[in-house]
């Protein structure tokens, strides 16, 4: 595993915190995420064996908890809450927006490789719907006009880099 | 009668221009220094004051604080751990995010009085996965009160310590749930445990006692020691103290947050006057009153019997709008108040559209450890899916409903009944609607009709 020394140093702090190392594998596979943009099989190696435990103890978390991914996305990840409140203020309309603005599915990497729009489920800010999640950040009452402008700002940003 | 004005208790300083989340702006308010008087004071009559106060739990079921720690065993010898739920996952519920976001010294402060009357030493704050900056700020909240000796060892001189850390989750519902929640933290899978024998308060966190409560119902306890029991139960109303923060969401023309007496407003108040009524030209259809797995009402339908008020015994005929927003009241006319979460519907929306997107969450978000949870929940997604986008039938109604009422009471955690109320109710309350679906559809629908799923 090729991490940061930053990664690495907080790997180690957490693991303190519970009585129990196993406690520490949702912090780990966050920490590794973060580093290295997805969780590959050598990270739940890596991970069962600072943790003490199997690989599959690893593994079957990785594959209940929906933001873990075993496979890169793209540069930036663009979150769309699906659920009712979002709906009922036209979440199914920023989504289709978002995938039209990039020429792409839910679920799929951007041909240019810069976006992966996923329709995930409440995002527990439901009275400023529709609501998307771009990276870290959120956007509320995202609608196709807004949608339009956020998808024009990753655009130039991407441009900077 | 005009709606009551809010009364801002746990939202106090919400929204409040100049207020910031730091430790310092904190204690220019007052901060810490309930925690300070508390430590003056034995636990068990801070566990006293709890019990009096009545407080019920703002997670969802309503479960009073006091009776729930009063179950913690403490005869083990083992830790006692203390989990703070901020997973804050039902549908249509955004009142967490805000203390957290806003006013996260509010929720240390209600953690540490709570450990220091229940002699917890650790503590987890677990939040959901979805909330990065949230888990950063709470984070940085926490060091900020271990450098100021507020968390941590000997705070103040007390000699009592207590740790506190924020375990972040990543993206499942279920983890809401306590015991889900508990095997999350120890690195699992969020796969509820069975009760018996696995009750949080005896085999919790490492199988030691373990209390977990909503990041609400943690800040309310500061309040409830700071002005005594007692003083508690005057706010509200009789076995339903204290404020309600509902969020209220969906087709009203000021959605948000309101802090309100427990029930002291009705529906009808709080959709009407405080936020706006319907939007222009529609009406108002259904709405559902307590995060998404609450049954549904129509409006229209009406609901007759008796009620206790006061020592006596008083009819009530009160259409939804009637309504006093509090746990008991709710519960009586067949639904309940939960986590807060109100999420209206008006006369554009069409309730197949609305359960087969409700279906659909229940579907992504059950465990799969239950038989009738997984695949009664898929079930009921592709039928309420295929309904809207192919073929329906009549006859579909009745097979929804008979799916639905194959899964509460056999299953390992309370999301059977989450997943199967919201079609249940659907179809008792909008049962022609089902039933005449495969007709309705042919028509055309308005251009800004919105998709839902
Ligand atoms: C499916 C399911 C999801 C839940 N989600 C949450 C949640 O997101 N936040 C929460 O505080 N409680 C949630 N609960 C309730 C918790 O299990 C628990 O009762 C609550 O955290 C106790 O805190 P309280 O007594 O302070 O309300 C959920 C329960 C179930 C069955
Ligand atoms: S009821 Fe559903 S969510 Fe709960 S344990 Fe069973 S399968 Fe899992
Ligand atoms: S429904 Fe979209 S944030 Fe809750």
């Amino acid at each position: 595993m090729n991490l940061k020394p930053a990664t690495l140093a907080q790997i180690d702090e957490v693991i303190t915190h519970y009585p129990v190392k196993r406690s520490a594998t949702l912090p780990l596979l966050h920490l590794i995420q973060e580093d290295a943009g997805w969780i590959s099989k050598e990270a739940i190696e890596w991970i069962a064996q600072k943790l003490e435990l199997q690989p599959i103890n690893v593994y079957e978390v990785v594959t209940f908890y929906p933001m873990f991914r075993q496979k890169p996305i793209g540069r930036r990840h663009i979150k769309v809450c699906r659920t009712l409140s979002c709906a009922l203020t036209g979440g199914y309309k920023t989504c289709e927006a978002f995938q039209k603005e990039f020429g792409c599915h839910t679920g799929e990497v951007s041909a240019d490789g810069e976006v992966t729009i996923d329709f995930v489920e409440c995002l527990a800010s439901c009275g400023t719907g529709p609501v998307v999640m771009i990276d870290d950040d959120l956007h509320e009452k995202v609608d196709a006009a807004k949608a339009k402008a956020l998808s024009d700002q990753i655009r130039k940003e991407a441009l900077k880099k | 009668m005009s709606a009551p004005s809010q009364r801002r208790l746990i939202f106090a300083h919400i929204d409040e221009p100049g207020y910031t989340n730091d430790l310092a702006c904190y204690l220019k308010h007052g901060g810490y220094e309930v925690m300070k008087k508390a430590f003056t004071r034995p636990p068990a009559e801070l566990m006293d004051e709890v019990k009096k106060s009545g407080l019920r739990g703002r997670g969802g079921a309503g479960f009073p604080c006091g009776v729930k720690w009063s179950l913690v065993d403490r005869k083990s010898g083992k830790p006692i751990y203390l989990i703070v739920n901020a997973d804050e996952s039902e549908p249509g519920t955004f009142k967490d995010r805000y203390i957290i976001h806003q006013d996260p010294h509010q929720l240390i402060e209600g953690t540490i009085i709570s450990c220091f009357a229940n002699n917890v030493k650790q503590a987890y704050i677990y939040i959901r996965g979805e909330m990065p900056h949230g888990a950063r700020i709470l984070e940085k909240a926490i060091a900020e009160a271990r450098a100021a000796n507020l968390v941590g060892k000997n705070i103040l001189g007390s000699a009592y310590s207590c740790e506190i850390y924020v375990h972040r989750g990543a993206g499942a519902y279920i983890c809401g749930e306590e015991t889900g929640l508990i095997e999350s933290l120890e690195g699992k899978r969020a796969n509820p445990r069975i009760k018996p024998p696995y009750f949080p308060a005896v085999l919790g966190l490492y199988q030691c006692p373990t209390i977990v409560n909503n990041v609400e119902t943690l800040c309310h306890v500061k309040h409830i020691v700071d002005m005594g029991g007692e003083a508690y139960t005057k706010i509200g109303t009789p076995n339903n103290t204290g404020t309600r923060i509902f969020c209220v969401s969906g087709h009203v023309q000021r959605p948000g947050y309101y802090e309100f007496e427990a029930g002291k407003i009705t529906m009808g108040q709080l959709l009407n006057e405080v936020c706006g009524g319907p939007l222009p030209g529609r009406t108002f259809k259904a709405v559902i009153p307590g995060g998404s797995s609450a049954k549904i009402l129509r409006f229209g339908e009406r609901f007759m019997g008796k009620r206790k008020v006061g020592a006596d015994m008083v009819d009530y005929d009160w259409g939804v709008e009637d309504v006093p927003m509090d746990f008991d009241s709710l519960a009586m006319i067949g639904t309940m108040g939960g986590s807060g979460g109100v999420i209206v519907m008006d006369d554009s929306v069409n309730m197949v559209e609305a359960l087969a997107n409700i279906n659909a969450f229940y579907s992504h978000e059950s465990c799969g450890q239950c038989t009738p949870c997984r695949e009664g929940s898929l079930w009921m997604k592709k039928i309420t899916t295929r309904m809207v986008h192919g073929e329906a039938r009549e006859a579909d109604a009745a097979l929804l409903k008979g799916v639905a009422d194959q899964i509460p009471g056999r299953t390992i955690c309370a999301f059977g009944e989450a997943c199967s109320w919201p079609t249940q109710s659907f179809i008792a309350k909008f049962g022609d609607e089902f039933k005449n679906y495969h007709q309705d559809k042919k028509a055309a629908k308005p251009a800004d009709a919105l998709p839902l799923i």
